[in-house]
C-alpha cells in the first residue's frame, strides 16, 4: 500500500500529464490554437450537430425505382437479343412485371425456343463472386415458364449487388454536389441496405442542400413533335403514338408533346457552368458535350434545323428552343428564366451527374447555430454547477479524503476530454450530461472506498491497515458495479444513433477513466500522504 | 483538520425488512399505477416514435404571437398541429402530426415556412418519416430488453440466480416508475428518454450490486444469523454509501434540470427521478426480495467461492 514501484508512479503521472496535454487544446479558440508550438496536441473534441448547428439528413434509395429501371433495360436487351439473332427470332408479348421483378416473352415459333432460351441466358451475368461470400450467383434467372414462354427474373443476389452499386454511385454524386456548397467536412455514408446518411455541420441554407440532393438530375434532350397541338393533347389526354406528354417547370406548368426517343442524356456532358447570356444578360447554364455527344448533337441539329427541341431535367421541360442553325462545336447553353442561384445549382447538378434513382428523405434533423450555442452555454453552466456541488459535498463528507477524490475527479475530467479529443469523438448535449454522470460514478468509487475505510477504522484497525483494507475490499464491488453500468452503455452504443451514441461514448470513456483515477490515482495520493505525515488518525 | 461529516451515523439500525409490508404496497403502486397511466392517459410520444415534424422558431418580436402563428398554420390544413411557447417568450415549438407519405411530410415543412414568412429564425427542424419512427420503436424496445438480459446474465454469473431475479424485478420496477413520470407529466417520450431509461438501469443496478456484495459477504461471515437480520444488517451497513452516492449523482444532475435548458430538461428530469427511485428500490425491493426468493447461504460457502468473489478475504 505504502510502496509503489517507481516505474508505476512515473507511468501513472505520465498518463495524467498526457491526458492534460491532450485535453488542453479544448480550452483555446482555433486562432490561439494555431499559434501554439507544433509539438503540442492540436486536436479538439468535435462538437455534435446539436451543439454547433448543422443538418442531419437520412435518405432512402427507392428500390422500386431501381427495379423498374433495370427491368426496362432487361426488356430492351431481350428485344435486341432476339432480333439480333441470326436469323432473327420471332416473339410476342414482351412484358415486364414489377411485382414479380421479371420480364417475360413468348417465342412465336416452337422450333426457335431452344435457340431463344440460349440467347436470353447470355443476358444473365454472374455477380458477387468472391471466395468469402456465399451470395454469389447470377443476377438474372432465365427460365422456361410455360408454353414457348421465357421469364427473366431479377435474383436477390443481383438486386443486392445492383442496390449496392446504386448506393455507391449516389454517395459519390451527393459528395460532388455537397462539395459545391463549400462546407467543411460533410459526412456522407451508407446506412443499412438502402440508405444514405448526410451530415453537414454548420450549414445555414438547409433548403438549398435538400434541393441539391433531392433532385435526381437526369438531363435529357428530346425533339418536340411539331405536328401535335400541345394544349389540345393536354386537355384531351389523347397522346399520339410515339409521342409523350410532358410538362414544364413553371407554374402553371406548360404542356409539351415530345417524341418518345431520348436523343442525348447528361451522361454525354463533360462540363456545365453557370454564366450570363451575352445578349440578354440573363443567367444561363452553358454545357459541353464529350466527343461522341458533340457528334450526335451536331447531327441532330443539322437534321432538324427550324424545329424545336426540348431540354428535360427529371422529366420536366426546362426549355424548348428552336434550332436556328446546326450546333457543331459540341457546346450549348440552356436558358429558362433562371435566377442566378438556380442557374448555379443546375450547373452543379449537371456536373455531378444524375443519381441512379430517386432519393426519398426519411429523416431530417437540423439545428440552427444559435440553438447550438445556447445549448453549449447552458450545458457548460449546468456541468460546472454540478461539478461544484459534488466537490463541496465530497469535501464535507470525507474532508481530506474528499479532497483526494476531488483532485482525482478533476484529473478524470481532463482524461475524458483528452481521450475524446484523441479519438476525434463527437461531444453532444447528452454527452455533456454523460460526463456529469461519470462524475457521479467516479466519486462513487471513492465513496465505496472511503466508507470501507471508515468501517475498518471503527473495527479498531490502525490507519494504514484500515486504508489498505478499504481499498482492497472495495475493489471487487467497484468492478462489479462498473461492469453493469458498462453493459447498458454498450447497448446504448450498439443501438443508438447520433446524440445517443455520443452519450454512450462519453459514458464509456468516463467509466474507464474513473476506474483509473478514483482507484489508482487516489491510492497514490493517499500513499504519499501516509509516508510523508505518518498520521495516527485518519480524518475521514 | 475536520473529519468528514457522517451524513448517516455509523450505528444506524433501521429495520428495513420489517417495513416491507408497507414497501411492497408502495412498490406495487409504483409498478401498476404507471402501467395504468400509460394505458389510460398514454405517453406523449415525440416525433421519434410517432413520425411527424417538429419546428422550433425564434420570432423577431420579443413575445411571439401564438394566436397568429396558430391561425396561419391551421389554415394550411396539414392535420393536427401543436403550437406552444418553448423556454422563452419568443421561442415557439410547432409540432405537426405525421403525414401519410414521406413526400407530403417534406412538402408540409415548405408550406409552414412559407406561412411563417420572413423574419423567423429556425432554431431546429426535425422530420421523422413513418419508416424511421417504426424502426426507432423496435430499436428502443430491443435496447431495453437486451440491456436487461445482459445484466441478468452477468449478475447470475457473479452471484446466484436469486440475486439476478431480484435485480431484474427491481429494474423493471425502476423502468415502469420512470415511464410513469413521463405519462404523469406528459413529458415528451423520445430517443433520449430511452437513453435515460438505459442509463437509469445501469446506474440503479450499480447500487443493487453493492448491496448484493455485502449480503454475500455477510452470508459468509455470519453463518447462523437469521436472514431477516442479515438483510437488515447488510442494508444498514451500506446505507451511508447508498445515500452519499445517490446524493452526489443527484447533485451533479440537478443543475441540468434547473439551468440545462429546454433541450435536455426531459432527460435531466428522468435521470433525477431515476436516481431517487433507484435508491428506493435498492433498499426496499432488491434486498427484501431475497427473503421471498430464499437465497441459499451454502451457495457462497463452498470451497473456492471466496477466491471468485475477491472481496471475501476474511479478517
Amino acid at each position: 500500500m505504502l510502496h509503489f514501484q517507481r516505474w508505476k508512479v512515473i507511468l501513472v503521472w505520465g498518463i495524467v500529464l498526457v491526458g492534460f496535454l491532450l485535453a488542453l487544446p479544448n480550452l483555446f479558440s482555433p486562432s490561439t490554437l494555431a499559434g501554439l508550438p507544433s509539438w503540442l496536441p492540436h486536436k479538439q473534441v468535435n462538437l455534435g450537430l446539436d451543439l454547433q448547428g448543422g443538418a442531419h439528413l437520412l435518405y432512402q434509395l427507392e428500390e422500386k425505382e431501381v427495379v423498374e429501371d433495370w427491368l426496362k433495360t432487361v426488356r430492351s436487351d431481350a428485344r435486341d437479343a432476339l432480333r439480333g439473332a441470326k436469323p432473327a427470332i420471332g416473339y410476342t408479348d414482351l412484358a415486364q412485371n414489377s411485382a414479380t421483378r421479371s420480364v417475360s416473352v413468348k417465342i412465336r415459333n416452337a422450333a426457335d425456343f431452344d435457340k431463344a432460351l440460349a440467347a436470353l441466358k447470355k443476358l444473365s451475368v454472374s455477380v458477387g463472386g468472391n471466395v468469402f461470400s456465399n451470395f454469389s450467383g447470377s443476377d438474372l434467372d432465365v427460365e422456361k415458364s410455360g408454353d414457348n414462354e421465357v421469364t427473366l427474373t431479377i435474383t436477390d443476389v443481383g438486386l443486392n449487388q445492383r442496390m449496392g452499386a446504386a448506393i455507391q454511385a449516389s454517395i459519390e454524386t451527393i459528395r460532388r454536389r455537397v462539395d459545391q456548397l463549400g462546407t467543411t467536412e460533410p459526412i456522407i455514408q451508407r446506412e443499412g441496405r438502402n440508405r444514405i446518411l448526410v451530415q453537414v455541420p454548420g450549414i445555414q441554407d438547409v433548403e438549398r442542400l435538400k434541393n441539391l440532393i433531392g433532385e435526381t438530375g437526369k438531363l435529357e434532350f428530346k425533339l418536340v413533335d411539331p405536328s401535335a397541338d400541345a394544349s389540345q393533347v393536354a386537355s384531351s389526354k389523347r397522346v399520339p403514338t410515339g409521342d409523350e406528354l410532358v410538362y414544364g417547370e413553371e407554374t402553371p406548368p406548360v404542356p409539351y408533346v415530345l417524341k418518345d426517343e431520348v436523343l442525348l442524356t447528361g451522361q454525354n456532358l463533360v462540363d456545365a457552368q453557370a454564366s450570363f447570356d451575352q445578349r440578354t444578360g440573363e443567367p444561363v447554364v452553358t454545357f459541353r458535350f464529350d466527343a461522341a455527344g458533340a457528334k450526335r448533337f451536331g447531327k441532330i441539329t443539322q437534321e432538324n434545323v427550324g424545329l424545336p427541341f426540348a431540354v428535360l431535367l427529371d422529366n420536366k421541360v426546362i426549355t424548348a428552343p428552336r434550332i436556328n442553325e446546326p450546333i457543331l462545336g459540341g457546346t450549348g447553353q440552356i436558358s429558362g428564366n433562371f435566377t442566378v442561384e438556380r442557374a448555379n445549382d443546375l450547373a452543379v447538378l449537371l456536373r455531378s451527374g444524375a443519381l441512379p434513382a430517386k432519393l426519398t428523405p426519411i429523416e431530417e434533423r437540423t439545428v440552427g447555430a444559435s440553438l447550438g450555442a445556447d445549448s453549449i452555454a447552458s450545458g457548460k453552466k449546468a456541468a460546472l454547477m454540478g461539478l461544484a456541488l459534488v466537490v463541496i459535498f465530497m469535501f464535507a463528507a470525507y474532508s481530506l479524503f474528499g479532497l483526494f477524490a476531488n483532485l482525482a475527479l478533476l484529473i478524470n475530467i481532463a482524461l475524458i476530454f483528452g481521450v475524446l479529443s484523441l479519438m476525434g469523438a463527437t461531444l453532444t448535449l447528452p454527452g455533456i450530461a454523460g460526463i456529469v454522470l461519470t462524475i457521479g460514478i467516479a466519486v462513487d468509487a471513492n465513496v465505496l472506498i472511503n466508507e470501507r475505510i471508515r468501517e475498518e477504522i471503527r473495527s479498531g484497525k490502525s490507519p494504514v491497515a484500515s486504508i489498505e483494507a478499504g481499498y482492497t475490499r472495495a475493489m471487487a464491488t467497484i468492478i462489479d458495479s462498473n461492469v453493469t453500468t458498462l453493459i447498458s452503455t454498450l447497448v446504448l452504443f450498439w443501438l443508438g444513433s447520433g446524440a445517443v451514441r455520443g452519450f454512450a461514448v462519453t459514458l464509456t470513456v468516463g467509466i474507464f477513466a474513473s476506474l483509473f483515477t478514483a482507484v489508482t490515482v487516489t491510492r497514490m495520493m493517499v500513499a504519499y500522504w501516509l509516508r510523508r505525515w505518518r498520521p495516527t488518525l485518519v480524518p475521514i | 483538520m475536520f473529519r468528514g461529516f457522517s451524513f448517516v451515523p455509523a450505528d444506524t439500525k433501521i429495520d428495513f425488512v420489517r417495513l416491507r409490508t408497507i414497501s411492497w404496497v408502495v412498490s406495487a403502486l409504483l409498478t401498476v399505477v404507471p402501467l395504468f397511466l400509460v394505458w389510460s392517459v398514454g405517453l406523449n410520444f415525440g416525433i421519434d416514435f410517432q413520425g411527424g415534424t417538429l419546428i422550433e422558431i425564434k420570432t423577431k418580436e420579443s413575445t411571439a404571437d401564438l394566436a397568429s402563428i396558430r391561425s396561419r398554420i391551421n389554415a394550411l390544413n396539414i392535420g393536427e398541429v401543436q403550437i406552444q411557447e418553448f423556454g422563452a417568450p419568443d421561442n415557439v415549438l410547432i409540432r405537426i402530426a405525421a403525414q401519410p407519405t414521406e413526400q407530403e411530410q417534406q412538402a408540409s415543412i415548405g408550406k409552414v415556412k412559407q406561412a411563417l414568412g420572413e423574419g423567423v429564425e429556425y432554431r431546429r427542424v426535425e422530420v421523422v418519416g413513418p419508416t424511421i419512427s417504426n424502426e426507432l420503436i423496435a430499436g428502443g424496445t430491443v435496447a431495453v430488453v437486451v440491456a436487461m438480459l445482459g445484466i441478468l446474465i452477468y449478475v447470475w454469473f457473479r452471484f446466484e440466480w436469486q440475486f439476478a431475479v431480484a435485480a431484474i424485478a427491481s429494474l423493471i420496477h425502476d423502468v415502469t416508475g420512470t415511464i410513469g413520470v413521463y405519462a404523469l407529466l406528459q413529458l415528451e417520450f423520445n430517443l433520449s428518454s430511452i437513453a435515460a431509461i438505459l442509463t437509469i438501469i445501469g446506474y440503479s443496478l450499480n447500487d443493487k450490486v453493492v448491496i448484493f456484495d455485502r449480503i454475500r459477504e455477510n452470508l459468509r461471515k455470519y453463518r447462523r444469523m437469521p436472514l431477516v437480520e442479515l438483510l437488515n444488517l447488510s442494508i444498514n451497513e451500506t446505507l451511508s454509501r447508498t445515500t452519499l452516492t445517490h446524493v452526489t449523482t443527484f447533485l451533479a444532475m440537478l443543475p441540468f434540470l434547473i439551468v440545462g435548458g429546454e433541450a435536455i430538461y426531459g432527460f435531466a428530469l428522468a435521470m433525477c427521478w431515476g436516481i431517487v427511485i433507484g435508491a428506493y428500490s435498492s433498499i426496499f425491493v432488491a434486498a427484501p426480495l431475497q427473503l421471498i426468493l430464499g437465497v441459499k447461504r451454502d451457495a457462497f460457502t463452498k470451497s473456492g467461492e471466496s477466491t471468485r468473489a475477491g472481496a471475501a478475504a476474511r479478517v
